[in-house]
């Protein structure tokens, strides 16, 4: 129960979780072969990826209280009684009270010391790197979501969503994806959809996205029905001189609520993206954080409420480019670091502890003597989850999803 | 390919041909969009036309009354002390207020749910509701200089530089500064050296305060020492307001700032710099700061000399032994002169004007300008005009939001009335005013405004917007006023077969070529 050896104590350590998976093995094998063609379960399955704008702080989001070093480290940050106990060394902010409630019934964990392969601790590299899947910078021009439905899409038909004005990297790239945010709705009966539909016949831009757009308005008005939606103002930030607090929470649950009214649709989307930023704290960190988590943690139990009985097919994950400095800064805040947590949600998560091992927060433990040491590599994570309960094969994995990655093994025993 | 264009080749011959579609570029490419009439204006020397907007003296201003972003600091001051007064009144609240330096941040949800009830006499929401009016006065002066001004090159490239010296309202404080900011520190220098630009941004209160550096200090500073000596004896001392409270917490460094000049405003990512870097270069700002309440000045720039990290630095190599503000001042010098920052702006110049991919000529043409003339930004905006790349008739740019809005208003010869025609359309489009995302700015490229959530949406816009504003006026002239040249026939004949005006005018909006510069 101490900091030291939580993960080994009692909740599988990524080695235990590597064992556990060996046990799978041939489910895993029936699983990623004969099943791409006509499984109806895999059919079901959904994945969701919220992806955590400006380096979200791990330390704030799961709290390790029983880390020895914690306290010192993180002076007047530190949170103390008010964080919501997971286990002997890790708590949840006091505002995931919704990703909280979901952790007790074991359908959510947390994986406390993630990070991509980038090491810049620069936003724009380590969210490109997030995004594409990429070993390297700069390197792939489309996002690990897409090519996933390319792959997903050789043996059943998958739809992809991103929730928001602009379509996130994660989702950009050869697959036309869907894009949605609240607004008026379009109507139907007026002539001007169909004379542009035939204006852009050759332009490979705005035929397809017109299209698809067209076509998503449609769904959202089954989608959306009930909700109270129609407030593009409070869209994914919600923040700034006039948004309440209460409204923000309430937008946020609603845009949840969307999405997976989406998913929800006969023909909706199977796989979705959204991105909430304002993560970056470098200084007031922690009203700052309260805020940002309260709205983040209502987005997941919109997600979460909305899907109804789809919620034991779908598995959401919740990434943010690299974590932030251990120790606090000199303004309240923290400055860019490396290791952060991420948070896996599902009906049919296997239960268990956090997912990889707690590298502590000791002097030696820390990453170039300043940042939460990684102990997985992101994409590790991305590819259990693909694998297992997506279905995707170890090659595609390997190759064409997170590009030259053979040697990432997936983190197995997740679903 | 057109009639039009056929006959002008026989009376004419080629040279006119290509002299319309380069008016048609300048004006809605370099520019930002045709009014009725300009294309005319253009066409007798088009780079000409663009060349007389190049003005040392500077980048117009937005009209109107502008308050200095000191005074706008002070008015947000003021909402802040309202703010907490009002708590201490709440007396069943047994809570001790929040220090001033807590509230800085707007996403503090008690100052958002106080600004959101509407209680006119809450002293509280009448402050919260100037700064908001604030804003929206800032924002709607400045799309109104780009929908009726007669240089939309001077403005575009305004607003390029604008756009790399990213300030955001995503801070409430900034909020009310981004406005200032332009007028104060981009618009005087966008035709200037590039190190008096860099100079003039980066120590601007305004980014001093979005990107955390007002609060940095020296961890052997004097100030720290007293600090952690004497507690808030020695941070009264030291003055600051906003760092009273910086006793109850660890004091040092802030490297945000200091990152980001590196990142984003000179070398680049890919500049050659460490983290080891990143934090001299915080080690050797900090002391710049702004005025708090004891200096008399508040919101003005001040260096705090007993915040500065005394001692020599090493950045990038270099040893920088000045004292106080001439080391931070000397280590930007030297990055403003740095290769890898003309190369890393003249790129990003050529993916704003011309292509998300442009031709490694032009990047070296503008790169060749900025070396030869020091970095001096007129002699790099004749290069820009004069480069044969940047004339390639296929459009290869996709208008970001803030541009379909400023050229849709320009094609119908208006101008916006007030904040609600822009600002909600702009939020929904995904480009919320003077809320760039990050420090980065707005995206550039075409695979990030061109989702299909953002089309559907700007469908929606010029359906509204046709119907109020093309009167009794007949589209096909519209469209031959805000396109000339380019104009294609496709749309030239979905617009005559229009069933109305408005529609008609919606189809040209819409028209790949219109979404396109």
């Amino acid at each position: 129960m101490n900091a030291f050896t939580p993960s080994r104590a009692h909740s599988p350590t990524r080695r235990g979780l590597l064992a556990t998976a060996a046990g799978f093995g041939l489910s895993l094998q029936l699983l990623a072969v004969p099943a791409m063609a006509a499984d109806g379960e895999l059919n079901k399955r959904k994945v969701i990826v919220v992806i955590c704008r400006g380096g979200m702080d791990g330390l704030t989001v799961a709290p390790p209280i029983g880390d020895g070093e914690y306290r010192g480290l993180r002076g007047g940050l530190a949170l103390g009684d008010a964080a919501l106990p997971l286990d002997g060394t890790f708590a949840l902010h006091p505002q995931l009270t919704a990703v909280h409630a979901l952790a007790k019934a074991g359908e959510a964990r947390i994986a406390p010391a993630v990070a991509t392969p980038d090491r810049a601790r620069s936003h724009f590299e380590a969210q490109d790197v997030l995004e594409t899947g990429a070993a390297g910078v700069y390197s792939t021009t489309s996002g690990w979501l897409n090519r996933t439905v390319e792959t997903l899409s050789a043996h059943r038909k998958v739809d992809a969503l991103s929730i928001g004005a602009t379509a996130p990297l994660i989702l950009r790239g050869k697959v036309q994806t869907a894009s949605w945010s609240p607004g008026r709705g379009v109507d139907a009966e007026a002539r001007l959809p169909t004379l542009l539909q035939d204006l852009y016949r050759n332009d490979a831009l705005l035929g397809p996205a017109l299209a698809r757009g067209l076509a998503t308005e449609t769904m959202a008005k089954d989608a959306t029905a009930g909700l109270d939606g129609g407030q593009p103002a409070m869209m994914a930030s919600g923040k700034g001189v006039g948004g309440g607090a209460q409204q923000g929470r309430e937008a946020a649950k609603t845009l949840g609520q969307s999405l997976a009214g989406f998913m929800r649709e006969p023909g909706g989307p199977t796989v979705a993206a959204i991105s909430l930023d304002g993560f970056d704290s470098h200084a007031n960190q922690a009203g700052l954080l309260n805020q940002r988590l309260a709205y983040l943690d209502a987005v997941l139990d919109g997600v979460h409420t909305g899907l109804g009985p789809e919620w034991k097919n779908t598995v959401v994950l919740v990434a943010t480019e690299f974590g932030r400095t251990a120790r606090a800064n000199g303004t309240g805040g923290t400055d860019h670091g490396t290791g952060s947590t991420a948070l896996i949600l599902g009906g049919s998560l296997k239960p268990g502890g956090i997912v990889g091992d707690w590298p502590t927060l000791k002097a030696n433990a820390l990453f170039e003597n300043r940042d939460v040491a990684p102990t997985v590599d992101m994409r590790g994570l991305f590819k259990g989850v693909l694998a297992e309960h997506m279905g995707v094969d170890r090659a595609a994995l390997d190759n064409a999803i997170f590009p030259s990655s053979a040697a990432v093994k997936p983190v197995l025993g997740l679903v | 390919m057109t009639a039009r264009r056929d006959k002008r080749k026989e009376t004419d011959g080629v040279a006119l041909a290509d002299q319309d579609m380069k008016a048609a570029i300048a004006v809605t490419r370099f520019g930002l969009g045709a009014r009725p009439g300009e294309i005319d204006q253009a066409r007798r020397d088009p780079q000409g036309f663009l060349k007389d907007q190049i003005r040392r003296s500077g980048a117009d201003q937005p009209a109107g009354a502008a308050p200095t972003s000191a005074q706008r600091m002070a008015e947000f001051r003021e909402y802040q002390r309202e703010r907490r007064e009002l708590r201490i009144e709440k007396a069943s609240d047994v809570r001790p207020p929040k220090p001033a330096g807590a509230a800085m941040d707007a996403t503090d949800p008690a100052m958002a749910a106080a600004a959101a009830k509407g209680d006119a006499r809450d002293p509280v929401k009448v402050v919260g509701n100037m700064l908001r009016k604030d804003i929206s006065e800032d924002f709607t002066a400045r799309i109104q200089l780009a929908a009726t001004t007669d240089a939309g090159f001077r403005e575009r490239w305004t607003l390029f530089w604008a756009n790399h010296f990213t300030v955001s309202a995503t801070k409430a404080i900034t909020g009310t500064v981004v406005g200032p900011f332009e007028e104060e520190a981009i618009r005087p220098h966008a035709f200037g050296r590039f190190d008096d630009l860099l100079g003039a941004a980066e120590t601007h209160p305004a980014m001093l305060t979005y990107l955390d550096q007002i609060q940095s200090i020296g961890p052997d500073s004097q100030a720290a020492q007293a600090m952690r000596n004497g507690g808030g004896r020695g941070a009264g001392a030291f003055g600051g307001a906003r760092l009273q409270l910086a006793a109850q917490r660890t004091v040092g460094l802030n490297e945000n700032l200091a990152r980001e000049i590196m990142e984003l405003h000179t070398v680049g990512v890919n500049g050659g710099y460490t983290q080891a870097d990143v934090t001299e270069f915080a080690r050797a700002m900090t002391g710049i700061s702004i005025g708090g309440e004891r200096d008399g000045a508040y919101g003005a720039p001040v260096f705090r000399v007993q915040a500065h990290e005394p001692g020599e630095r090493t950045v990038m190599g270099v040893r920088y032994d000045q004292r106080g503000k001439d080391q931070a001042n000397a280590i930007l010098t030297d990055l403003a002169a740095k290769p890898q920052t003309a190369r890393f702006i003249c790129a990003k110049l050529a993916r704003h004007f011309v292509a998300d991919d442009p031709s490694p000529a032009l990047v070296a043409r503008l790169e060749a300008a900025w070396t030869g003339s020091r970095g001096d930004l007129a002699t790099v905006a004749d290069a820009l005009v004069s480069a044969p790349e940047a004339w390639d008739p296929t459009p290869a740019k996709f208008k970001t939001p803030y541009e379909f809005i400023v050229s849709s208003f320009r094609a119908a010869g208006g101008s916006p009335m007030g904040f609600q025609q822009v600002g909600p359309i702009l939020t929904s489009l995904g480009q919320k005013p003077f809320s760039a995302p990050s420090p980065k700015g707005w995206p550039e490229d075409a695979q990030s405004w061109a989702a299909p959530d953002a089309i559907v949406k700007r469908m929606q816009f010029a359906q509204a917007f046709s119907a109020g504003a093309v009167h009794d006026r007949d589209p096909k002239a519209l469209a031959a006023d805000a396109l000339g040249e380019r104009l294609s026939p496709e749309t030239a004949k979905a617009i005559a077969r229009a069933e109305s005006r408005p529609e008609g005018f919606a189809l040209l909006l819409m028209s790949p070529e219109f979404q396109r510069r």
